[in-house]
């Protein structure tokens, strides 16, 4: 039942809100379109999803999606998201938010939802950089590329969102490009499916604001940049430590199964319950 | 010589920010704030200004480390808007309270939800009673003039608080408007170096902000209340210095036409340069009609707005911020219980206008004015009202 069409996921899109703010070439609708699909395949009721971003660029994804949708304050996506779990556990809560929202101003929110393992997905649209305020850098900029703020070069070093997570609790880890378009989609589907915190982290690009300044100015050149510098997890693990310098992996970072904070919560309400 | 200069008024900020020496800049970028402090990294990795400019993760962090880099003795500057100055805004209350003389200019921005990048006075209107010193530009000129002066308040030992320097988000912070930038001698002359009077110094150590039990927290907040209402002295005298250095004048409340004035409008910021067109044009057609305008915002400034606007039998207060269920938006509460019980003090009528980016235009000035001048004459039914409102 699998088709490229757009026919297949054009239902779940509030068409009348098109065209989107986003500039021509920006990886954001990649990552749209990969969930979407994922959506698909996974045959999840509209109903019983529940999306909710931050602000940015890529958080505006909000206002088009055809679900129950929240778009709230930069960088407490998390938490808003959070509160929706935990009162309807059976929804599936997606967060879907940008590399500022979510490892800067909300860092915090980000590493508490993996200790608890509460079951949403946080699908990260990591750009490197804030798209939507110009182009200043983010805890995800490259050491050594340029953004406004970093007009010579950043000279902190970037967290690496993956190994954050998994040392945080995150319960599944993933890590993509919008290159990779077609296994980011089987990526999202299995972080929907995982019961506890999943982090995907989706490596995209904004030409306009960061190839610009990196010698990656054309949408193109962003993607071609992903291709080249990403390696597939397993093949990672076989390279020397200067190897690895140079690639991300993507794919499956890490995978187990923890307790999942909605269910461990419900237990302790019903024996108290009980109790009384 | 000080050159004027076409040149947007969020750089122009950044270069009198450059101008006055500020060594620390914790800033987080938000629309309309961000070309402040975007061109103050700027200069700051350029060599221009010899500055730490710290690109933190949030707001909180920054107006925190704005609180630790004053406390240590820096000069130091922030810039925010909006989500972001609410963000702020659990720290927003110490740096007064600890006299640490933070410079932080906002770009005034709308309120979430719904989302709204747009201009109006919401943001720092919920920031009202934080204890800051707060001051409201109409144009490019003036933001920077206020934000030279600003440092020079802030730093005196009499005053040690911190100034919010208010600029209309976009109307504002986005125009290309020709400025003059004064010379750098005559801001090292205007602006002297900053000494405060306690500071972090591992030689003479001391505490800061400790807890203030009962016995104390009241008499501590009283200082505080004494400091920024004495700070006007102060704040007057930097202006009239800042006349005789660089020729432009500046006082707490500015009237404009309002000898023999009937009607008198009551403005903050940006919007009253509408409104100056709005009273020629009425002055024109033969009304009574003037223009107050509040620049000092705390401490208020109710000698000087009473003798500006005591005469007028009627003033039309516009406030830029629609707070629900109050009795009206905070200039109009203010400028009520200011004239009080006063005998022969004008009537106050309240209007809301230019929310979240509407324009507040000529027309709605005279609308303002041909509505408060029907309410003198017969009282209307509720307290404020909105101006502007879409029919459909
Ligand atoms: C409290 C607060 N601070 C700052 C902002 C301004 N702001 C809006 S989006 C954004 C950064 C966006 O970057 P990111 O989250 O990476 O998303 P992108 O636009 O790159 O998709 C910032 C700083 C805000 N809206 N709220
Ligand atoms: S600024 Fe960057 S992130 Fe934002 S829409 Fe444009 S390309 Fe995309």
């Amino acid at each position: 039942m699998q088709s490229n069409g757009l026919s297949e996921i054009k239902h779940l899109l509030r068409t009348h809100r098109l065209p989107h703010i986003w500039c021509p070439g920006c990886g954001n609708g990649i990552i749209t379109q990969a969930f979407l699909r994922a959506v698909r395949r996974l045959d999840l009721d509209p109903d019983k999803i529940c999306i909710v971003s931050g602000i940015g660029c890529s958080s505006r994804v909000v206002e088009y999606l055809d679900f129950d949708t929240v778009h709230t304050a930069h960088g407490r996506a998390i938490p808003f998201a959070t509160g929706i779990k935990i009162a309807r556990p059976e929804l599936n809560v997606v967060v879907l938010a940008g590399d500022g929202d979510i490892a800067a101003i909300g860092g915090n929110h980000f590493i508490h939802g993996a200790r608890r393992n509460i079951d949403i997905t946080v699908i990260i649209f990591n750009n490197s950089n804030y798209g939507m305020t110009g182009g200043q850098y983010s805890p995800l900029t490259l050491f050594g590329e340029k953004a406004t703020t970093a007009p010579y070069g950043m000279v902190e070093q970037p967290f690496d969102m993956c190994e954050l997570a998994r040392g945080a609790g995150a319960t599944f880890v993933a890590r993509s490009t919008t290159w990779h378009a077609k296994k980011l989609v089987d990526l999202i589907v299995q972080g929907v499916e995982h019961r506890g915190f999943s982090s995907i982290e989706v490596i995209t690009g904004c030409h306009v604001n960061y190839g610009k300044r990196n010698c990656r100015e054309t949408a193109v050149k962003m993607l071609q940049w992903q291709k080249e510098h990403s390696v597939p997890i397993e093949r990672f693990h076989s390279m020397t430590e200067e190897e690895r310098k140079k690639y991300f992996p993507v794919g499956i970072i890490h995978s187990e199964t923890r307790p999942e904070y909605t269910e461990e919560y419900a237990k302790i309400t019903r024996i108290k319950r009980d109790d009384r | 010589m000080a050159k004027r200069v076409g040149v947007e008024v969020s750089i122009a900020i950044a270069e009198a920010v450059k101008l006055a020496k500020a060594e620390v800049i914790p800033a987080y970028p938000i629309t309309p704030q961000t070309h402040i402090v975007e061109h103050l990294s700027e200069v700051v990795a350029n060599g221009e200004l010899d500055a730490e400019f710290i690109p933190v993760e949030s707001e909180h962090a920054a107006m925190s480390a704005c609180c630790g880099s004053s406390a240590a003795g820096a000069r130091t500057f922030t810039s925010s808007s909006s989500q972001g100055l609410s963000l702020m805004s659990e720290v927003l209350y110490i740096p007064p309270a600890m006299r640490l003389p933070i410079v932080n200019v906002v770009a005034n921005r709308a309120m979430s939800a719904p989302i709204s990048i747009w201009n109006d006075h919401q943001d720092i209107m919920v920031q009202r009673d934080i204890g800051w010193i707060q001051t409201f530009a109409e144009n490019g000129q003036e933001a920077v003039d206020l934000t030279l002066h600003a440092f020079r308040v802030a730093e005196d030992r009499r005053v040690s608080l911190p100034i919010i320097v208010n600029i209309d988000g976009f109307t504002l912070s986005h125009v290309i408007e020709p400025i003059e930038l004064p010379d750098q001698e005559d801001v090292d002359a205007y602006i002297p170096p900053f000494k405060p009077k306690y500071k972090l110094d591992p030689r003479k150590p001391i505490t800061m902000g400790p807890v203030g039990i009962p016995e104390v927290y009241t008499e501590a907040k009283m200082l505080q209340d004494q400091v920024i209402k004495n700070s006007k002295k102060v704040i007057l005298k930097a202006w009239k210095e800042f006349a005789e250095q660089f020729g432009r004048e500046y006082n707490p409340v500015e009237t404009y036409r309002t000898e023999d004035a009937e009607i008198m409008l009551v403005t903050m910021g940006s919007i009253s340069e509408t409104a100056m067109t709005a009273v020629d044009k009425m002055r024109d057609a033969g009304k009574s009609v003037g223009l107050v305008r509040i620049r000092l915002w705390r401490p208020f400034p109710g000698p000087e707005f009473r003798k500006a606007a005591g005469k007028a039998k009627v003033l039309a207060v516009i406030d830029r911020t629609l707070p629900p269920g109050a009795l009206c938006g905070p200039v109009g509460a203010e400028l009520r219980s200011l004239f009080y019980k006063i005998p022969g003090s004008p009537k106050i009528f309240s209007f809301v206008a230019g929310l979240g980016g509407r324009d507040v235009t000529v027309a709605r000035f005279e609308e303002i004015v041909e509505k408060a001048t029907g309410y003198a004459k017969k009282r209307p039914k509720e307290l404020y009202e909105v101006i502007g409102v879409r029919e459909k």
